[in-house]
């Protein structure tokens, strides 16, 4: 096997905690998106569109489906001979095995993996985040720069840079310091988890860090921090485009809102980066008489015979008559009955809600409902919900 | 079953569908917005348990064979058996017949480890559960079943179909090839169930006299001394034989009852998958009793039609009782009534387009 020029690494092995009952059986990767996608898709359709021909997708947390999803990569056109896609469990080895420790320490554990194909670059990227991006600029700019690890960085608005962890830099993007979630931000480039090293450098600190015993074997709190420490030559890579973190019920459903209206600010309907999807065999979608559809996105499989206004419809979702869903994702397999209302909320898989309940609330200031996967939401919980 | 090949027999085609099969034949007919028809073939063999399947083609099959590919999505790409796409062996000379070209590939016969064999044609748009009629076949100890199915579809301009008389036993008495067919006679679906060995051995001796037919020199020949048996489908199924049959033949899975029968029951109709995005609909779109495919945008009104995968209809434009096929794009203001676009045709902004006594049929990637 000859040497590759680049691979990347994918980490989805995130429980993602933060999106409550929708990670209660799958990774926060494989949570539905969009009508038709997992998360991780994104950033698998990312690979495929970058040229990218090797990818591990490193998996611990609930991994059946991620692992069954992933399967030989064919959706992504990452079935290859040489390299294609390769999902990444902990496993047991001469000296024993361990859990993946930390998201530094799931790649040391592959080092082997990575050596098979000899990269000059590796791309660490994550299953997490919604976004459209070539990461070619990213390695032209990586060279250009002579730069031996460069991070990708969006511009976020200042008030929220004390969520994200910031990159301050000098006037040519090289990285000074990197801080985790900041009090006082002193930028507002936020890193996006997308990390190009050299290999060569990366592995060094790969092993220096098992060493450390005090160490959590994180890429933001150990490894970035090690490296400017030692003066490693490091980049901000600043991406212009869309770009958003999913880990919230919020700003999962943000997300998805994102979507809609006649120009949405992240379109999924592009023939130019066509996101693939691993599955996708449905029949057409029935829209019946007298059903209303606005501002909407519906997936294949569904039926509707109510009302779908500024929502999400995943395959095989039923609307009743004189059911009115607004502003919601309603994810796969959902069947809604007769006179439901719906505002505001994510339904997820699998969930049967009964004629007459009423779901979620039109206040802007309220909270996101969730409703759990293979819940049956009958017309007497009203008042609970 | 493994004892079991399919074959899809388009050498049979006619030119029925005139515009749709210029430049392809029958069996890839775009069907019900996001299928081709030979689709339910395919899938109803594979359903069956059939693991090895051949399309025997006469001509224009390159969009066949683009649809089809390594057969990955009726999962025939298999290490042994799966997909064979059998065109003619000498392009140059006139087919007369299939049974020409079953003899042409018979060593696609002689190899196979089947002892039974499936055959038909690729259009039929249908949901038949073959190994109920194996075992019909089997316990019959049948040498050939022929499929029939009582004509309920539209009347016919030309003697297309085959009628098959059933005698009390359930054998086939007679056959009247070329006929127009009344309601609820018995019709020849074309689709039949024969023994391997037979087969062979029938092909061989009929094209050494220069008889080429399959329904007319092995099935009606053999009446007398064959243990020729029927059986009757009694499930949905459109008789696609014109233009107007076509346009009633998708305008059918509207109907929810049928819909749910195809698509939600027993199994899956299987088809190419395509990465197209979920329909996108917008503040003015306006759409009632209709199919719509994934990629499509939608922002103008839509009703009673059948909207394929990744069309465009424009804000203002109002299409009615019609089928649009992939990638259409209607603009702003037009009005189509009653009509069939094939793929990529365009409807240019205010135009108006409607069929008449027949839907209107437009040419592929036409700009009207």
């Amino acid at each position: 096997m000859g040497s590759k020029k680049w691979i990347a690494m994918l980490l989805a092995g995130g429980q993602g905690t933060r999106l409550g009952e929708l990670t209660n059986a799958i990774a926060k990767p494989a949570v539905p998106f969009g009508g038709k996608y997992r998360i991780i898709d994104f950033t698998l359709s990312n690979c495929t569109h970058s040229g990218i021909d090797t990818v591990g997708v490193l998996t611990q947390y609930e991994p059946h489906l991620l692992n069954d999803y992933v399967g030989n990569g064919r959706a992504w056109d990452l079935d290859r001979n040489d390299g294609g896609v390769t999902v990444l469990p902990p496993y047991w080895g001469k000296d024993g095995g361990k859990w993946y420790k930390g998201t530094a320490n799931a790649v040391y554990q592959n080092i082997h993996y990575i050596n098979q194909y000899n990269p000059e670059y590796v791309l660490i990227i994550s299953g997490d985040h919604i976004y459209k991006m070539d990461y070619n600029r990213l390695l032209e700019y990586h060279m250009e720069k002579g730069s031996q690890a460069t991070i990708a960085v969006i511009e976020v608005p200042w008030q929220e840079a004390s969520r994200f962890g910031i990159m301050n830099t000098n006037e040519s993007k090289k990285i000074l310091e990197f801080e985790e979630k900041p009090e006082f931000p002193k930028n507002n480039l936020a890193s996006m988890g997308v990390y190009l090293f050299n290999w060569k450098l990366l592995k060094q600190y790969l092993i220096r860090d098992e060493e450390d015993t005090t160490s959590s074997n994180d890429f933001g709190k150990n490894i970035i921090p090690k490296m400017l420490t030692d003066g490693v030559k490091m980049y901000a890579y600043q991406f212009h485009g869309y770009w958003k973190d999913v880990g919230t019920v919020r700003s999962l459903w943000e997300a998805h809102m994102d979507l809609l209206g006649d120009k949405p600010s992240f379109s999924l309907n592009d023939s130019r980066w066509n996101i693939y999807a691993g599955n996708a065999n449905h029949p057409p979608q029935f829209i019946a008489p007298g059903a209303i559809v606005k501002e909407s996105l519906v997936n294949e499989g569904c039926s509707i015979y109510g009302q779908v206004d500024h929502s999400i419809l995943s395959y095989n979702v039923q609307v009743g008559h004189g059911t009115t869903i607004k502003n919601s994702v309603i994810m796969p397999d959902v069947i809604i009955g007769n006179n439901v209302e719906i505002h505001r909320a994510i339904i997820a898989p699998y969930t049967i809600i009964e004629d007459g309940a009423v779901i979620g609330s039109e206040n802007e200031q309220d909270d996101i409902t969730l409703i759990g996967d293979n819940q049956r939401i009958s017309f007497q919980l009203k008042e609970v919900l | 079953m493994d004892s079991v090949v399919g074959i899809i027999n388009l050498i049979n085609e006619k030119h029925f569908l005139k515009e749709l099969t210029y430049d392809r034949c029958l069996a890839s007919v775009p069907f019900a917005g996001r299928y081709r028809l030979i689709d339910f073939t395919l899938s109803n063999l594979i359903h069956a348990g059939v693991k090895s399947v051949a399309v025997f083609t006469k001509e224009k099959y390159r969009s066949i064979m683009d649809h089809l590919g390594s057969g990955k999505e009726w999962d025939l790409d298999r290490r042994t058996g799966g997909l064979f796409i059998l065109p003619p062996i000498h392009p140059e000379k006139e087919i007369k017949g299939d049974l020409q070209q079953f003899y042409d590939h018979i060593e696609f016969f002689q190899r196979s480890a089947a002892d039974t064999v499936i055959i038909s044609p690729g259009h039929h748009v249908c949901k038949i559960d073959y190994t109920d009629i194996i075992q019909n076949h089997r316990n019959k100890k049948a040498d050939i079943t022929v499929v029939y199915k009582k004509y309920d579809g539209i009347p016919v301009q030309k003697p297309i179909y085959h009628r098959c008389s059933v005698d009390h036993t359930g054998a086939i008495s007679d056959i009247n090839l070329y006929t127009f067919p009344q309601k609820d006679q018995d019709i020849c679906l074309e689709t039949y169930i024969i023994n391997k060995y037979i087969l062979i051995d029938l092909i061989k001796k009929c094209v050494e006299n220069d008889e080429y037919d399959f329904l007319k020199d092995i099935v009606k020949a053999n009446l007398n001394k064959l243990n020729i048996n029927s059986y009757e489908f009694e499930g949905s199924m459109p008789f696609i034989h014109s233009i107007e049959s076509f346009h009633h033949g998708n305008m059918a899975f509207l109907n929810q009852d049928i819909a749910q029968n195809f698509f939600h029951q027993d199994w899956a109709v299987y088809t190419k998958i395509k990465h197209e995005a979920p329909v996108k609909y917008s503040s003015s779109s306006c759409v009632s009793n209709s199919l719509i495919a994934n990629g499509c945008e939608i922002e103008g009104t839509v009703e009673n039609s059948i909207i394929f995968r990744g069309v465009k209809i424009k804000k203002g434009a109002v299409v009615k009782n019609s089928i649009i096929m992939q990638k259409g794009e209607i603009e702003e203001g037009a009005f189509v009534d009653y009509v069939i676009t094939d793929k990529q045709v365009t409807i240019s902004k205010d135009r108006v387009v409607s069929g008449d006594l027949r839907p209107l049929v437009i040419k592929k990637a036409e700009m009207i």
